[in-house]
């Protein structure tokens, strides 16, 4: 049962990148991602984490998504000429992720760690939580929690700044 | 399931966003790519988190999130503010940064 709600997530979130790189209209490759972000929300579930699956879904294919397709429906369908600055670069950059993911296949696999070839230990029925993960926040990471609140607001000011109407001056 | 595939699925998802950003010219979609290797990195951690039976790495995967919307926020900004001073969307064009 695990192995059939594996694949089915593993499909999706790997179709769902494809098609983010493949389709020629942003809006479709936004449209695409959602699909993506799903699919991992369904893996994340797999993997014990209940609060990151729902926060995946209610933060970034709902909010992140919806800002990401106002923005592509805003600026419209940029066509991307087909003069490359870089010859051969359709060819090279698919090479160089193929090499890419050879690499990282190796480091994973190569590891010989034991504890990978197996489900993980057993743990209990709290594990990933939104008890025990606003715990550990709260508590143990409460810096890297308030940093995370003093980004957020920087970056909140910052793209007022950038996307806000000039000035008349 | 093995934590191994988790980790295989992550490294290929990662790898897709990085040929994504070789690949693709407009800045929309590379900063699509840049969220396909955030959450390639994100997969990673929980797989790692629950391989651990730890849950420290799913507070990490979080704290990645928020600074994904972060980039998020400031990327779609500058994208917004490049199309209303009628600024080519092409990262081949924009280039006066460079040296």
């Amino acid at each position: 049962m695990k192995e059939v709600a594996f694949f089915a997530g593993a499909i999706g979130a790997l179709g769902g990148a494809i098609a983010v790189i493949a389709l020629r209209n942003p809006f479709y490759s936004v449209l695409a991602l959602i699909v993506h972000l799903i699919s991992l929300a369904g893996l994340f579930l797999l993997l014990q984490g209940e609060f990151l699956a729902a926060a995946q879904i209610v933060v970034y294919a709902g909010a992140v998504m919806v800002l990401y397709v106002f923005v592509a429906a805003y600026v419209g369908n940029v066509d991307e000429p087909l003069w490359e600055p870089i010859p051969g670069q359709r060819f090279i950059a698919p090479l160089l992720g193929v090499a890419l993911f050879v690499e990282l296949g190796i480091a994973i696999i190569g590891s010989g760690l034991k504890s990978l070839e197996s489900e993980g230990p057993t743990v209990d029925l709290g594990f990933g939580s939104p008890e025990s993960i606003g715990e550990l926040l709260l508590e143990r990471f409460l810096i890297a929690f308030e940093a995370a609140s003093l980004l957020l607001l920087v970056a909140a000011v910052g793209a007022v700044v950038l996307a806000g109407r000039k000035r008349a001056s | 399931m093995d934590i191994t595939w988790y980790l295989v699925l992550s490294a290929l998802i990662f790898a897709v966003g990085v040929a994504g950003v070789l690949l693709r010219r407009s800045p929309l979609v590379i900063l699509l790519c840049l969220e396909l290797m955030l959450n390639g990195g994100n997969l990673a951690l929980l797989a790692f988190s629950r391989s651990l039976g730890n849950e420290e790495g799913q507070v990490f995967a979080l704290i990645v999130m928020v600074v994904a919307a972060c980039e998020v926020v400031v990327g779609l900004g500058l994208i917004v503010a490049a199309y209303r001073r009628r600024i080519p969307l092409n990262v081949d064009e924009l280039r006066s940064l460079r040296g």
